[in-house]
């Protein structure tokens, strides 16, 4: 197995559960830099719980207990002391179902950058033009920047929920299900800018689909109630599958 | 051809229901205004009482009861809303949360008199405030409160919970997404409950009966620690307790009441309607 000399992201023997159900068993998976890991696998399998985890989302959660640690850069996240705030503007999240924040355009991209202090005005719009550009609206927003945000079409908005967590210039970028909610179109859109990131920021997603986690990984963690059943290079994992369960997975026997 | 027959049986059963909802508002608006109307003018509204209040004006009463409803708001405003805020978004599920809202509940329910006797008891005579206006808006304030509280607490937990995880999730703190997102989203919901707790402060004699309201006090009150005149407890005065009192004098103070009230009232919907249409989800 082709291991990146020092992984961005190092989740290690975690286990995690709500009230009294398990949603992750003893995963142990490293996640390289600059580069597309998808994290793929039916529903229940635990992804959305694990890319939660990576940000402490999962801390507004009551009743929940974890074992195990998750490192950003051989550092324990959950270690005390750390800044939960200053962790989550060093890793982004995308949600599935986009949520323009109320009021505008603008609005929506600078909140983050705003409540970490920024009040400069040429600094905001560089940040505007920069995130927006990078989640290519630019140019289908650059003359509405203050309507509504959620006068913007579906695409428009889960594109601008990622702008808005790029304006962050966070170093890791987790994405759960961004294109679900899209026509073919704008998932192509978003792919899109997905590669174009991937140079600058380390990627975790988790695709709408098993055609889409062909697409755009790089690397794939195949994921089944709550296991890590299977971890490798893209090439790798859909064409060679080692364990019976992904190919029957991936070659559409189950799932 | 039956089944239509029944249906238009069903449909004026129904409205005719509806319609005994209706009409006793109806009729107690009607009658207030009829008899009361002739009582309004100029004078009416602004001159002292006179000749055992058979003449004159209501001015001291009506300024009164604007001003307990004022003291009502500062006093039961911050408190009652910062307590939802905490209810709402801070507290967990604990038997201690599970205390405070059943208190909540409860204190609801209580009876206005007996938040009177409470307010005689601790501020009029244990914190010696006297019978003033500091001491019976504080009453009326914690009667105000469980509304306030439980309208806000609701109107803040009607706003989804993926607002609170956004903001999180672009480094927000807890009270930044509540600052900046949820309050204002819970805006509309809060300020009804608001004035829906008000409305019924202005309106109530127990709770002011024995912490401020004077029988007869004919000048403007002069400080917090003044007593005052107040427009229920005027009219609960000139209806029973003066004989030979004018029938058109008080319902010219019924209507003054009423339509105070449902000016507040009139103001909670405008608010409500501006602040919905502004609202995105």
């Amino acid at each position: 197995m082709v291991t990146d000399p020092a992984p961005k992201i190092r989740i290690q023997d975690v286990t995690y559960a709500y009230d009294d159900a398990a949603a992750l068993r003893n995963v142990t998976l490293d996640i390289p830099a600059h580069a597309i890991t998808v994290l793929f696998g039916p529903a229940g399998g635990g992804k959305t719980t694990l890319l939660r985890l990576i940000n402490r989302l999962n801390d507004l959660v009551e009743g929940t207990r974890m074992s195990g640690q998750i490192l950003l850069d051989n550092e324990d996240i959950y270690a005390p002391g750390v800044s939960v705030t200053d962790l989550r503007r060093r890793v982004g999240m995308v949600f599935a179902l986009p949520l323009p924040l109320p009021g505008s355009v603008r609005q929506n991209v600078l909140y983050g950058p705003r409540l970490a202090g920024l009040r400069d005005q040429g600094r905001a719009d560089e940040i505007l033009f920069r995130s927006l550009n990078q989640a290519a609206l630019w140019e289908e927003v650059k003359d509405r920047l203050d309507d509504s945000a959620s006068a913007l079409s579906g695409g428009q908005q889960q594109r601008l929920c990622i702008a808005r967590s790029l304006a962050l210039e966070p170093e890791v970028l987790l994405l759960d299900e961004p294109t679900s909610g899209l026509d073919p179109i704008s998932t192509a859109k978003v792919e899109h800018s997905l590669f174009e990131l991937k140079k600058d920021y380390t990627i975790v997603i988790v695709p709408h689909s098993v055609q889409q986690a062909a697409r755009v990984a790089d690397h794939a963690a195949f994921f089944l109630m709550g296991e890590l059943i299977e971890h490798q290079p893209e090439k790798k994992l859909f064409t060679a599958p080692q364990k019976k369960r992904t190919e029957d997975y991936v070659t559409g026997r189950f799932g | 051809m039956k089944r239509v027959l029944m249906q238009r049986v069903g449909f004026v059963l129904l409205g005719l229901l509806a319609l005994v909802v209706v009409l006793p508002i109806l009729l107690v608006i009607g009658a207030i205004v009829a008899r009361g109307a002739q009582a309004i003018n100029w004078e009416f509204l602004t001159a002292m009482p006179r000749n055992g209040m058979k003449e004159g004006g209501i001015l001291p009463a009506l300024v009164g009861t604007l001003l307990l409803t004022l003291g009502t708001a500062v006093a039961a405003i911050p408190v009652g809303i910062g307590g939802a805020i905490y209810l709402s978004e801070y507290a967990r599920d604990t038997w201690l949360t599970r205390a405070i809202r059943l208190a909540i509940i409860n204190l609801a329910g209580i009876p206005s008199v007996v938040y009177g006797l409470f307010g005689l008891g601790l501020f009029v005579l244990f914190l010696q405030f006297g019978t003033s206006i500091l001491a019976g808006s504080l009453t009326l304030a914690i009667m105000t409160m469980p509304i306030i509280i439980s309208a806000a607490e609701e109107a803040l937990r009607s706003v989804p919970t993926e607002f609170r995880t956004v903001s999180a999730s672009l480094g927000g703190t807890r009270w930044q997404g509540v600052r900046n997102i949820v309050l204002p989203q819970a805006l509309p919901g809060i300020i009804t409950g608001v004035i829906l707790g008000l409305l019924r402060a202005a309106g109530e004699t127990a709770p002011i009966l024995f912490t401020v309201a004077a029988f007869f006090l004919p000048r403007l009150p002069q400080s917090p620690l003044d007593q005052t005149m107040a427009l229920p407890y005027h009219l609960y005065v000139i209806s029973t307790q003066v004989p030979g009192m004018p029938a058109d004098v008080q319902y010219g103070t019924a209507l003054v009441l009423l339509a105070l009230v449902l000016s507040l009232n009139l103001i909670a919907s405008v608010i409500r309607s501006y602040f919905r249409r502004r609202r995105e989800w």
